[in-house]
């Protein structure tokens, strides 16, 4: 007899194998703690899902296992602000089965899903169903973004008090636009008085229509049908000006150019209650890249010049940008297999999350505490989760990184179901060696 | 990775010799000499009594065209005929391939009918690399026009006709280009006919190259293809010698990219009274179809300083000479294999 769930895939047959536990000492990794500010040699026990000793002097408590990390930094557990798992709806992409494990592997312990999967998670039941299959595959923290409108559809609002009641860690559109404003500026009042963060992909929709790719020689020359940097640009001066009217709190998604920057710092000087976050690969790829018809490189929003990537990471390093997140797409072979326009945009990014911010490190862009930060207490923080701190009593998701050995990425070696990757070939250094979700060893290399 | 090496390796084969033609950015100058004296000869040859060769005899060629046409897949077929191939002709409207058979199956498809080279025309810029990147060893890709990217048979064309009327053939008449302002007048922003001219006339070493238009119709940064941009027809013409109109298509004239055809053509448009102000040896090209009245006036497009039809005429020359180089030589001695 075989038992019937309602979240079936073939995938799920192949369940992540189960975590080691115990108690565990690490020894004398580096530890970098964005929560105290502390960039150092200690020495962390761990016990009970919980952090139970962090100091520089070793525990005298007796510990089931014992982990040589000298030479390794230990991290709080990533927080990845926007992945997608395809689940339900478009489990020929990816599945929780697929994208759990290359979490694990990439040092994530924490993800939030925006709702556009398919149906739309714009009520309690769509937030539950997901939810409860989060919890059968288990071994990541899975938080979930509720639709700030029915369907997506930008017109009428969606349950937000049911959907935060059911555990709603915010309310977003995903890539979907608000065209009315009037809706925009009701959407964002209401959410503020529910004390739930709106994370808004901040792009015009009527600048940006038809586009593929950034507004520039690239794109002239390929012609390819351009997004200007006014696409951002007007729809971020559009939500602070209600942001001004209201006072609610919106977090800025997947920022892509130097004027968008510079306004949310702006904002921020000014005390309005915003936040930002950026795509990893935003900071590293431009649209030079797009050259020659790469459909690994079509995203949304699209690789702008070197000059945005550039202020792009200067608003990193200057806390403008508080946290770099994956924006993981995973898609099947046929969904790249197109002419460039009609590709679907994304990369396959929980793997690269980490060494492309390893990279920044490398290249002098971030401190190691900074880098941390930014993957860890930052986003924690933009989605008010207790996360991203290493410290006696707090849970104990950590990631133990080897940050210097050189690496090659290979698509076909990656463990989401997604291959698609820009990245593939490219030479890294730093990966992760272990990662403890709740206290337990849930990947080690 | 070095996305423009890529590109050309795409084109050309490791003797640098075309292996299908996609777009004429990154070719050799040498090569695109190569094209328009063998297009001479075909010239040459198709003004004579024996018209048909048999160069490609026994090769088929499948016109695959996924956007209407009438000119260009005529002249294409006109070329293939002539060069003796098998000619199919696939009119694939858009809608079939949302009936679910995806480009990359339709490719896999015709290719399985054992056809030598496909001329392609789609909606979207870079569906002709999509094509070479995905074609089995052997078979020959040659874009007709994709989105707004390249359109490099007609770049040719261009070439062959200015360097006919200012040069002349051979190497010397080649020179000819140093010399020449070329200005391309018209919709540029959504033109693949106009990003082959530039990239064709900057290969072939032109003094200088103009785009008029408003800017509306103008993308950004198309500076950095080597072309100076101007606003206003008078000043844009000014010393030109040759003006290279484009074709303004209807759908543009409503999405508030000009607010008339008629505001267009009095602020764009070649009327004789402009002709009459420019050097007397300047020379009018377009790719057709014209839009009488609105970039081009009537009598300008059959006056006597116009050579759209010769354009036309030389078009079937270029495409069996872009077509035999590319099929006419020695066939590989390596079996044709097929992929996936």
């Amino acid at each position: 007899m075989s038992r019937r769930t309602d979240d079936w895939s073939p995938a799920r047959a192949a369940k992540p194998a189960p975590p080691a536990s115990g108690s565990l000492l690490i020894r004398g990794a580096r530890v970098l703690d964005p929560g105290n500010g502390f960039d150092g040699i200690a020495h962390v026990g761990v016990r009970d899902g919980r952090i139970e000793h962090c100091s520089h002097t070793p525990p005298k408590a007796a510990y089931d296992r014992t982990i040589d990390a000298r030479g390794l930094w230990l991290m709080p557990g990533v927080v990845d602000l926007c992945a997608r798992f395809r689940e339900p709806g478009q489990t020929h992409k990816a599945s929780f089965a697929s994208e759990v494990p290359a979490a694990q592997a990439s040092g994530i312990t924490t993800v939030l899903l925006p709702p556009d999967t398919q149906p739309v998670i714009d009520s309690p039941a769509m937030l539950l169903r997901v939810q409860r299959i989060a919890r059968q595959t288990g071994g990541v923290d899975v938080r979930v973004l509720g639709a700030l409108t029915k369907g997506l559809g930008g017109e009428a609002l969606a349950e937000l008090s049911a959907l935060k009641s059911a555990g709603a860690s915010g309310a977003s559109q995903a890539l979907q636009p608000i065209r009315d404003m009037l809706v925009a500026r009701r959407a964002l009042e209401y959410a503020h008085g529910l004390g739930v963060t709106v994370h808004v992909f901040a792009q015009n929709a009527a600048l940006a229509a038809g586009g593929c790719a950034h507004e520039g020689p690239v794109a002239t020359r390929l012609g390819l049908p351009a997004i200007p940097v006014a696409a951002e640009v007007s729809g971020i001066r559009f939500w602070i000006s209600i942001i001004e009217d209201t006072g609610a709190r919106v977090h800025f998604c997947r920022l892509s150019t130097a004027r968008g920057a510079e306004l949310v710092a702006l904002a921020r000087q000014r005390g309005l209650p915003v936040t930002a976050d950026v795509a990893a690969h935003q900071l590293f790829l431009t649209d030079v890249d797009v050259d020659g018809f790469d459909a690994r490189c079509h995203v949304m929003p699209p690789l702008r010049s070197a000059a945005d990537r550039d202020a792009l990471r200067a608003a990193v390093a200057d806390g403008t940008i508080g946290a770099i997140c994956s924006d993981h797409q995973p898609h099947e072979a046929d969904a790249k297999i197109n002419p460039f326009p009609m590709t679907e945009p994304g990369i396959s990014a929980l793997e690269t999350l980490l060494p492309l911010t390893l990279a920044l490190v490398h290249e002098g862009v971030l401190t190691p505490l900074a880098a941390a930060e930014r993957l860890s207490l930052g986003p924690a923080r933009i989605a008010g989760l207790d996360a991203g701190r290493i410290e006696p009593g707090l849970g104990a998701d950590l990631v133990l990184v080897d940050a210097e050995t050189p690496w090659t990425l290979r698509a076909d070696q990656l463990r989401s179901a997604g291959r698609n990757t820009p990245f593939d070939g490219r030479a890294l250094r730093g990966r992760v060696m272990r990662t403890i979700h709740r206290g337990h060893e849930v990947f080690a290399r | 990775m070095n996305a423009p090496q890529r590109k050309q390796s795409l084109q050309l084969d490791a003797h640098g010799r075309l292996r299908h033609l996609l777009t004429l950015e990154g070719l050799p100058r040498e090569l695109l000499l190569q094209v328009l004296d063998e297009a001479e000869a075909h010239d040459k040859a198709l003004r004579g009594q024996r018209k048909k060769q048999d160069a490609l005899l026994g090769r088929t060629v499948i016109n695959l065209f996924f956007e209407p046409s009438t000119r260009t897949r005529t002249t294409f077929e006109l070329a293939a005929t002539r060069l003796s191939a098998d000619v199919l002709n696939l009119q694939v409207a858009a809608s079939s391939t949302s009936k679910g058979e995806t480009l990359f199956d339709t490719l896999k498809t015709l290719e399985a009918m054992q056809a030598d080279m496909f001329v392609i025309r789609h909606e979207s810029s870079g569906a002709a690399h999509f094509f070479a990147e995905h074609a089995a060893p052997g078979v020959a890709i040659l874009n007709a026009g994709d989105g707004r990217h390249a359109h490099p048979t007609q770049g040719l064309l261009d070439l062959f006709t200015i360097r006919r009327y200012k040069g002349g053939a051979g190497e010397s008449g080649s020179d000819c280009f140093a010399k020449l302002t070329v200005a391309i007048v018209g919709d540029v922003l959504h033109s693949r006919v106009a990003r082959s001219d530039i990239h064709g006339l900057r290969i072939l070493g032109t003094r200088e190259i103009r785009v008029i238009a408003p800017p509306t119709l103008i993308p950004a940064g198309i500076e950095d293809m080597g072309v100076k941009v101007f606003h206003d027809l008078e000043r844009g013409l000014d010393g030109v010698d040759v003006i290279m109109l484009l074709r303004l298509q209807k759908e543009r004239m409503l999405g508030a990219f000009l607010p008339s055809p008629g505001e267009f053509h009095r602020d764009f448009g070649l009327t004789r009274a402009r002709l009459a102000r420019l050097k007397p040896e300047a020379i009018v090209m377009h790719p057709g179809p014209i839009n009488r009245g609105v970039e081009i006036e009537g009598d300008v497009a059959y006056g006597p300083r116009s050579l759209i039809l010769q354009q036309v005429s030389h078009g079937i020359a270029v495409r069996m000479a872009v077509m035999s180089m590319i099929l006419g030589r020695p066939a590989e001695s390596a079996p044709r294999r097929s992929r996936r």
